[in-house]
């Protein structure tokens, strides 16, 4: 792997030069170039199939990962932001609101990362606190009184833990979005499109269809949290993240979602455009499916969908 | 408590003999010479003791006879702390004397991730506790009353709740729906399962909908939270019940206190997740001691049971 690293270097540096060559000389040698591309994309899928979730983990965590703001502006059109929770605050780890989707109005909720250190700060760096999961569910028992469907992402490394968040209900806030998701009469669809962090994820992602960008991961717990107890050691968090099967591959065949979608070479951060396009494809395409579905089929299979994960014996 | 209290009480225990003091039989009667005079028997025993017969209490440091400890329903005679049960315990104390019918014996727990010793961990458990998993699910009666229960153990991996636990709550609230019969569970738990993965995560979105489903069928759901009550299991059917009942200074809460510590970096005040902050800021309905629980449930239950106003009782 250190020498496909190296090569992956050598060939970066390349097309960087012969970029500078062509505008400095303007003599054309993109067939070049686009060698040089296709053999860095082959060289990226070899590292990722290699090194395994870790890699993934890093993907999924990297800071130009495309966010809720590039997913509101690639797939909404005229998007309103709703705030607050009608309780206590408004909780910018979350943001929601109303917007077309394919000319349907919808309702989109997500957990919001910043890609700067202030944006970070005033999103919390997308831990909500209880009135973040009280807002969003607000916003989803609007979505059914107006019979719009609701779009999830979730990307989150957790809900956030501290004083305020233990005082006014972490544990009751998120309980209570599980519960009414479960039985919400519209259509709901959730996607992972970064991190998906424990129960703080979760309370986005009970839904008719639970999809997953390729790169991202959904966790019971953190790969250094699990380090951290198994390894006795939060530095082996590369090690825990092949135990806990939080790629979505593993979890499709866990069938814990439903469905992976594709990203560029590389992960996401590579094309957002084509990132965004792609989600917004599938979505359509598991829209269209449960949609078409008579309101009490939809949830009386989602009842039933989310009552048969789980392994046994008996 | 001194020497003599006890054996006026108990007619014998373990008692470390001083080196100053000289045992003789007279009589068919043991008499100790010279026996120190001990106020506080838990001066003698701070560290040794025979744990068979006496226990210590985690909070106040009494020690206290186990005999009597039983008796008081494992409750510290002097100040009140609840010591941890057990789910057969729980069972033993709660309903009426044999009526638990017990709910999906069989399910046994796999390990669809491959974690590393889980199945060993596993069977050890299962040959030491004499139960399979960490929650006893059935149908039993309260003064009488029809209910079906879930009762979490602590001593199964703190009471995590993966894919067996999961189900077997699940289709205990669907049971319930079947017989029309209120639900109570008490919850001790460390939250999901981490050997189990997503797949423990799920669970708790898995409990909650049929709560939901229970609930919408207008049946009532009585949840008790007993020390620890942590993690997925708060954030799902532990907070979700009509009425949630704590028992004294339980631990509950979300996260781990050691995890908010590190977050925040400040150390946290005694109180913070205990049972009595959970009702000072609205999320339990009331703090029941374990001596007066039945009895609550009880009550809740005959609250429950009479007909609707549009209706004749």
């Amino acid at each position: 792997m250190g020498s496909l690293d190296f090569e992956l270097k050598e060939i970066e540096r390349k097309i960087e030069e012969i970029n500078k060559f062509m505008k400095s000389t303007g003599i054309d040698l993109s067939g070049e170039i686009d060698t040089l591309k296709k053999r860095k994309d082959a060289i990226q899928a070899t590292i990722l199939s290699e090194s395994g979730p870790w890699n993934r983990v890093l993907i999924a965590r990297h800071k130009n990962r495309p966010n809720y703001k590039d997913y509101v502006e690639g797939m909404l059109e005229d998007f309103m932001e709703l705030h607050g929770d009608r309780n206590y605050k408004d909780d910018g780890a979350i943001v929601g609101g109303i917007g077309y989707f394919n000319g349907i109005p919808v309702t989109f909720i997500s957990h919001a990362k910043g890609k700067d250190t202030q944006e970070n700060i005033l999103r919390n760096f997308g831990m909500p606190h209880p009135e973040g999961y009280r807002k969003a569910l607000r916003l989803m028992k609007q979505a059914e009184k107006f019979k719009r469907p609701v779009i999830c992402l979730i990307d989150t490394p957790g809900a956030y833990c501290g004083i305020g968040a233990e005082e006014r209900g972490q544990g009751e806030a998120i309980a209570r979005n599980l519960l009414e998701m479960s039985d919400l009469k519209t259509p709901i669809i959730s996607v992972v499109i970064g991190e998906g962090g424990s129960g703080g994820a979760l309370a986005l992602g009970v839904a008719d269809r639970v999809l997953m960008l390729e790169n991202s991961i959904y966790s019971v717990i953190s790969p250094e949290g699990c380090a951290s107890i198994l390894l006795k050691d939060s530095s082996r968090a590369d090690e825990a993240a092949k135990y806990l099967k939080l790629t979505a591959k593993d979890l499709l065949e866990l069938k814990v979602i439903d469905d992976i979608i594709n990203e560029p070479a590389g992960g996401a951060h590579n094309d957002i455009k084509m990132t965004v396009d792609n989600v917004k494809e599938m979505i359509s395409k598991h829209l269209k499916e449960i949609m078409a579905k008579d309101i009490n089929e939809l949830v009386r299979d989602r009842y039933n969908k989310i009552r048969c994960i789980g392994v046994y014996s008996e | 408590m001194a020497w003599k209290d006890i054996f006026i009480k108990r007619k014998y225990a373990t008692v470390i003999i001083p080196k100053e003091s000289s045992v003789k039989v007279k009589d068919n009667l043991i008499e100790i010479e010279n026996l120190p005079d001990i106020k506080d028997i838990s001066e003698v025993l701070e560290k040794e003791y025979d744990k068979d017969i006496f226990s210590k209490c985690p909070s106040c440091g009494e020690m206290l006879i186990n005999l009597d400890l039983y008796e008081n329903l494992n409750v510290c005679t002097k100040c009140n702390y609840h010591f941890r049960l057990d789910s057969k315990q729980r069972i033993e104390i709660t309903f009426d004397e044999g009526s638990a019918e017990y709910f999906d014996e069989n399910m046994r727990t796999l390990n669809p991730l491959n974690y590393p010793n889980y199945k060993e961990k596993i069977s050890n458990l299962q040959k030491e506790l004499e139960i399979n998993e960490g929650v006893i699910t059935g149908k039993a009666k309260i003064n009488d009353k029809d209910i079906c229960f879930g009762a979490m153990d602590w001593k199964f991996i703190m009471g995590s709740m993966g894919s067996v636990v999961g189900e077997k709550l699940a289709r205990m609230f669907e049971k319930a729906i079947e017989l029309k019969l209120p639900v109570v569970v008490f919850s001790v738990s460390g939250g999901a399962r981490m050997q189990e993965g997503m797949l423990s995560l799920s669970q708790m979105a898995k409990v909650s909908a049929a709560v939901k489903n229970h609930s919408n069928h207008g049946l009532l759901y009585i949840s008790v939270l007993t020390d620890p009550t942590t993690g997925g299991v708060t954030a799902s059917f532990a907070s979700l019940g009509d009425i949630i009942i704590a028992e004294p200074k339980a631990t509950i809460g979300f996260a781990g206190k050691r995890v908010i510590e590190q977050t925040i970096r400040q150390k946290l005040p005694e109180d913070f997740q205990s049972a009595e902050f959970l009702l000072e800021h609205g999320f339990v309905d009331m703090i029941v001691n374990r001596k007066e629980m039945k009895d609550t449930l009880y009550k809740i239950l005959t609250l429950h049971s009479g007909g609707d106003f549009n209706g004749e009782s």
